[in-house]
């Protein structure tokens, strides 16, 4: 039994860092409808400035927030330098170039930092939180800055006239204008904060696979399968995917296919919800009266 | 009377077909112009073309202010309201949300709280379905909404594209009544493309008669009223 709940903890701790994931990328699908294959190695990327900067000796929460900061500028840049001049490019053509994307980060963090592995910290102590063996205080962390992320995120989308913009522009993009929205710097926004809630999974996910050029390439698939699992086109169906996505390895992993198959039972779980229920587990189908 | 709109040599192109040929339009501070003609006229297109949503060419100014270079959001924002064929409802979002989304660009926050008011009185069908998911209203109840989401960017030119279209007849007149009242009231004035001619012209002060992307007529509504000849060449009836 306590096995099996320690399985569920970690499970739970995992499919946090896969929803942030997942998230990142219903956030440029929503708006752009395109599915950003780069986005684990920005993230990587923006994990290796944080390490950067907490070995130069600044304190841990500070390189944390600087990190988002600067993945969300980076973001907003890689849109308004790179993918608005293909606005009315081709899928293939932007498929190729969010794999160059990849390819370049990857090759550039290698470059810097070199391709060996490196610890990153975490905030929160490895320490064991009730005295049972069941919760550490680092999975308890990873789950609350998740939540506490997602909280800000459904704030702003949900109260915020900026937020409602955005949620807008996404929905109809030639109607958002009419009500002068600037529908391109909208979309420039979500990749904004796609590439911090980015920085924020790279973060939290570190410390557990450690830290190399590599790290998210298995993280991304799971964060896929969560976006896939929960709806790609609904953030909270994402995020719920990916606790889902989290949860399921685990035990599987654990009690039927051994931890070697984890990968293939969340592909495995993709092409399962996308033949059943292809709008997603928590997809909506919009009611339209014509 | 003195023009809010002046257009002068507006052409538009779809891909590489020209779809408007030198039109030159005078939208009167505080009246009502109505754009009439045929299927495929150019009625959608020149609305359109004003607010730089297709490739065109040709002068667009606007109280004085030279917008044929401005982007459709900054046309917006100078007062020009458009309400889109097709009404452009934001499906997915409440009907408050889909007001609420002029806050967006509104800075006096105050004023935009009084307009949403003033909006539900002038549609409280909208009012009794505040919280509703704006893709369920009906045909006539998303015209509507279209309409208050134009009134709520407190507009100086509403720019509507066939506000009838699709419409039960007394839907239809209640929308006209209602426009009538906006026009007379708010002082803002009107440019109003329609297939139902007789509707448009009941509303209007001016007319334009396109034919194949250009102006073959202009002149007070009346006079269109009670030609005869002009009315059944052009309009049909």
């Amino acid at each position: 039994m306590e096995f099996f709940i320690q399985q569920i903890v970690a499970g739970l701790t995992n499919g946090a860092i896969y929803a942030c994931v997942a998230l990142g990328l219903v956030m440029i699908y929503v708006s752009t409808d395109h599915i950003n294959f780069a986005q684990g190695e920005m993230a990587m990327f923006a994990t290796f400035l944080a390490w950067a900067m907490i070995d130069a000796g600044v304190p841990y929460w500070v390189a944390f927030g600087l990190t988002i900061m600067v993945a969300f500028f980076g973001g907003l840049f890689i849109q308004r330098v790179i993918l608005k001049p293909l606005e009315n490019a081709p899928v293939l053509a932007l498929v190729v170039c969010f794999i160059a994307l990849l390819s370049i980060f990857n090759a550039i963090a290698g470059m810097i930092w070199s391709f060996t592995i490196k610890q990153f910290p975490s905030p929160f102590p490895s320490r064991d939180l009730f005295g049972n063996g069941l919760v550490s205080a680092q999975q308890l962390g990873v789950v609350a800055v998740t939540l506490v992320m997602l909280g800000l995120l459904t704030v702003f989308f949900r109260y915020t006239t900026l937020g409602l913009a955005m949620r807008a522009a996404a929905q109809n993009a030639s109607s958002a204008r009419l009500m002068g929205v600037r529908v391109s710097w909208m979309l420039a926004l979500g990749w904004g904060l796609a590439s911090g809630i980015g920085a924020i999974a790279g973060m939290l996910v570190a410390p557990i696979v450690f830290l190399d050029p590599n790290m998210m390439a298995g993280i991304l698939v799971y964060g896929f399968a969560g976006a896939l699992v929960g709806g790609i086109a609904n953030p909270l169906g994402a995020v719920a995917g990916g606790f889902i996505v989290g949860v399921l390895e685990n035990i599987v992993g654990s009690y039927v296919i051994g931890n070697e198959l984890k990968l293939s039972f969340a592909l495995v779980m993709v092409i399962g919800v996308l033949l059943l229920k292809p709008a997603g587990l928590f997809g909506r189908v919009i009611v339209r009266r014509v | 009377m003195t023009a809010l709109l002046q257009v002068k040599g507006l052409s538009a192109w779809y891909g590489q077909s020209r779809a408007l040929f030198d039109l030159d339009l005078s939208i009167e501070q505080g009246g009502v112009t109505a754009l009439l003609g045929a299927n495929g006229a150019g009625k959608t297109t020149s609305l359109r073309a004003i607010c730089n949503m297709i490739r065109r060419t040709g002068t667009t100014t606007m109280d004085g202010t030279d917008i044929s270079r401005r982007t459709t959001e900054d046309i917006v924002r100078l007062g020009v309201a458009h309400v889109p064929e097709g009404r452009g409802t934001f499906v997915a979002l409440t009907v408050e949300e889909n007001l609420r989304l002029a806050f967006h660009i509104r800075r006096d926050r105050k004023a935009a709280e009084r307009d949403m008011e003033k909006v539900f009185a002038y549609f409280p069908r909208l009012n009794e379905r505040i919280h509703q998911q704006a893709g369920t209203l009906s045909g006539g109840e998303q015209q509507m909404l279209a309409v208050a989401r134009a009134l709520m960017l407190a507009p100086r030119l509403m720019l509507l594209d066939e506000p009838s279209f699709g419409l039960a007849p007394l839907i239809v007149q209640e929308i006209f009544r209602i426009l009538r009242r906006i026009n007379e009231d708010e002082k803002v004035s009107m440019l109003i493309v329609e297939q139902n001619a007789a509707l448009a012209l009941e509303l209007a002060d001016h007319v334009y008669l396109l034919e194949t992307g250009k102006v073959v007529m202009s002149g007070p509504s009346d006079m269109v009223k009670n030609d005869e000849t002009l009315r059944k060449a052009y309009l049909g009836y």
